[in-house]
């Protein structure tokens, strides 16, 4: 007897090419297939083992001086993606040593970049030191004097407000390994603030998101990053009343 | 303030205030642990419940968790309280209360009538002395309806917000996303869009897209870019064509500030969207957003539990008539609600506190992949909600959103909650499907060719 296939196909299939979202998936009664089921658990397994992957801090710092950028590995208060997980608090502070050795760095500067794992050190790994050669460029080009790179294991997005004001930098810059999605293990944050110092709050930050090849790339996140620095620093503001203001192309959002 | 005592055995149980025995009678949460309030022991926990049990509801609007003075959500939730609606139940206990909600008398109209008269505390209160089926039962005879160019909430209905992202806010990817929820019959609620980015012009252009569509096909359905409320103001100021207005908003003063906002910019922005004018069927134009652990987040919390600072958002947003709350259970992550146990909690007491509140309750039922929690939890909440009686629920793609890098409920889920409860859409949106002949009369999906219109408008 030959089988009946009882499942549904979705007849917009094509569409696919417009999203990597789970479109035109088809179903079984109204249900996920059982292919795509699976499909779905295997993403889940693979975002899972992301969020525990070592931090490979060394390495980075070794690859970011091949390319001529100076730069120290801190430490925050957390030593384990256990209690990275639930005490986010110690994630925002470095730990006494770290504080220490920062001092040392003490400068007036326009510019601190501080990089982390975050939940995603494959984020960091893959795409921080592409992002920075092109984006240290074109701060340099346009004369931003820059502290040397900070690289923090186990921080929170907020390390960046206590390292920008032991600085003494006028903006701090935030690369951190966002939590990994589903198709995304690998995606990068980046948080510019203008004035850091420990009890400014979200509002007062900008974000760029999904920072990698599939996502928003690196020459656009680049460009998006000199222009909110840009306005940053010469309007000296940041967070909400700082908008991205740049007209997009009309190509980039057509609907059709 | 005035401390409290119970003895269990030869253990004495001191609480030093009313927020002490709240947070400690609250059930566990990684948040309320972080933020240094939880109850150190199981039986601590049910020491504070069975003192929680005694207080009279009076106490809360005699006793303000967080002072007036201090806090401006604080003297909206007072100025707003409604004495008279308070009078049934003027005289009774949190342990009284939670008796009276369970009792055959309250039903859908008595429940509906109290709602004005309750503060949020009260609510959060007898919460923490419900079991989940109380929350469930209770929940479910109560009734909030709101209507835009649809009217969601009405009994055997369940509503779907077709949550379209993408990660660099390209239009024809939504535009993909979008016509797969519909082909499975989502987007009731609302066709909300995350903008990757908060822009102005890319916030205009992907609002004209989805009111283009909806145009052209007469789809009765409202749509929403949510990007800051500012952002969008500014967009309707250049002629956006704006129809619900969206906001996440939290319990105190200092937490919306860390979200830009505060309550006179809301009541600005609800009478800006409600002099555009554009619902046909009603016009309950906000869409606010909450989630436990939010005011701890924002270093704002007040010595509060995440619970009670949550029911305390819901009276910000019953303030503004709002078409949809929805409590993005799972997003905030596993320093908030560690695992799949906490957010199932956390899910049910958001849903039945904005309930008896007497707010359109939706959940977005979610997790991300560093909390303990998996697809199978989601199930459970998802049905669960869908018991009680929840307006909405999100509709993602294959419940992965590839813009904000969490998991939530698909267009197959919704689909098979309809199945297993029974409800049907919005009823403007179940005649549109039918039409369409995207849904058969026996309310299952149909197969759809080539040669649909919808397919023909790509």
């Amino acid at each position: 007897m030959t089988k009946k296939d009882v499942t549904e196909q979705d007849a917009w299939h094509d569409l696919k090419c417009f999203t990597f979202a789970r479109i035109a998936l088809g179903r079984a009664g109204g249900s996920l297939r059982t292919n795509d089921w699976l499909d779905f658990k295997l993403a889940h397994a693979k975002a899972r083992d992301a969020v525990h992957e070592a931090f490979n801090s060394e390495a980075l710092l070794d690859d970011l001086r091949c390319d001529g950028q100076e730069g120290l590995v801190l430490e925050s208060q957390i030593k384990d993606k256990a209690n990275y997980l639930r005490w986010p608090d110690l994630g925002r502070c470095l730990d006494a040593s770290s504080k220490d050795k920062l001092k040392k760095y003490a400068q007036t500067v326009d510019l601190v970049i501080v990089v982390s794992d975050g939940l995603s050190a494959r984020a960091v790994h893959m795409h921080s030191r592409k992002l920075l050669a092109i984006l240290m460029p074109k701060l340099e080009q346009a004369g931003w004097s820059i502290a040397p790179i900070v690289i923090v294991r186990f921080a929170r997005v907020a390390v960046e407000d206590e390292i920008g004001s032991v600085i003494g930098a006028k903006l701090a810059l935030m690369l951190i390994g966002e939590r990994p999605g589903l198709g995304s293990a690998d995606s990068l944050g980046a948080y510019l603030v203008c004035d850091p110092k420990v009890g400014n709050t979200d509002a007062d930050r900008n974000c760029v998101s999904n920072i990698r090849p599939v996502g928003l790339t690196y020459e656009a996140a680049a460009e998006t990053l000199f222009y909110l620095l840009s306005m940053a620093k010469m309007r000296n503001v940041s967070g909400v009343i700082l908008k991205d203001d740049r007209i997009q192309t009309k190509a980039a959002l057509e609907l059709k | 303030m005035k401390g409290y005592t119970y003895s269990i055995g030869s253990c004495s149980y001191q609480f030093k205030d009313l927020a002490d025995v709240m947070a400690k009678a609250s059930s566990a949460k990684s948040g309320d642990y972080l933020a240094g309030l939880a109850a150190e022991s199981d039986e601590q926990r049910v020491a504070a419940q069975m003192v929680l049990a005694n207080i009279p509801l009076k106490r809360f609007i005699e006793e303000p968790l967080i002072s007036p003075e201090n806090d401006s959500v604080s003297r909206l939730l007072l100025d707003e309280h409604d004495c008279d609606g308070f009078k049934s139940v003027e005289n009774d206990t949190v342990g009284d209360f939670r008796n009276r909600l369970l009792s055959y008398e309250m039903t859908s109209s008595t429940l509906a009538t109290l709602a004005g008269g309750l503060l949020p505390e009260m609510v959060a209160a007898v919460s923490k002395l419900m079991r989940n089926q109380d929350l469930i039962l209770v929940a479910s005879k109560c009734q909030v309806v709101t209507k835009f160019r649809n009217t969601l909430g009405l009994p055997n209905r369940v509503s779907i917000r077709l949550q379209p992202n993408h990660p660099t806010d390209d239009a024809k990817g939504i535009g993909a996303s979008i016509l797969d929820g519909l082909m499975y019959g989502c987007g009731d609620a609302v066709i909300g869009i995350n903008p990757a980015t908060d822009n102005v012009e890319s916030v205009k252009r992907l609002l004209s897209s989805i009111d283009e569509l909806i145009q052209r096909f007469n789809i009765p359905t409202q749509s929403c870019v949510l990007a800051h409320v500012t952002t969008q103001l500014k967009a309707m100021e250049q002629g956006a064509p704006v129809d619900i207005l969206f906001q996440s908003i939290a319990g105190t003063e200092s937490a919306n500030k860390s979200f830009g906002i505060d309550l006179e910019l809301l009541e600005e922005a609800q009478q800006a969207a409600l002099s555009l004018n554009r619902g046909t069927v009603g016009n309950h134009v906000m869409y606010f957003e909450t989630g436990q652990g939010s005011c701890l987040s924002a270093n704002a919390h007040h010595g509060i539990d995440q619970q009670t600072l949550e029911a305390r958002a819901y009276g910000v947003a019953r303030k503004f008539n709002p078409f949809l709350v929805n409590s993005v259970v799972g997003f905030i992550g596993p320093e908030y609600l560690y695992d799949g146990k906490q957010i199932t909690r956390a899910g049910l007491e958001d849903h039945f506190c904005g309930k008896l509140l007497g707010l359109p309750m939706g959940c977005d039922v979610c997790y991300t992949n560093h909390a303990e929690a998996d697809q199978d939890d989601m199930d459970n909440l998802l049905t669960l909600l869908g018991v009680a009686g929840c307006n909405f629920f999100m509709g993602v793609p294959g419940a992965d959103d590839i813009m904000l890098n969490y998991q939530s409920t698909s267009f197959h889920d919704a689909h098979y909650l309809r199945q297993v409860l029974n409800k049907k859409p919005a009823p403007e949106f179940e005649l549109w499907l039918k039409d369409m002949h995207i849904m058969g009369n026996d309310n299952l999906l149909l197969p759809v060719t080539g040669s649909h219109p919808l397919l023909m408008a790509k």
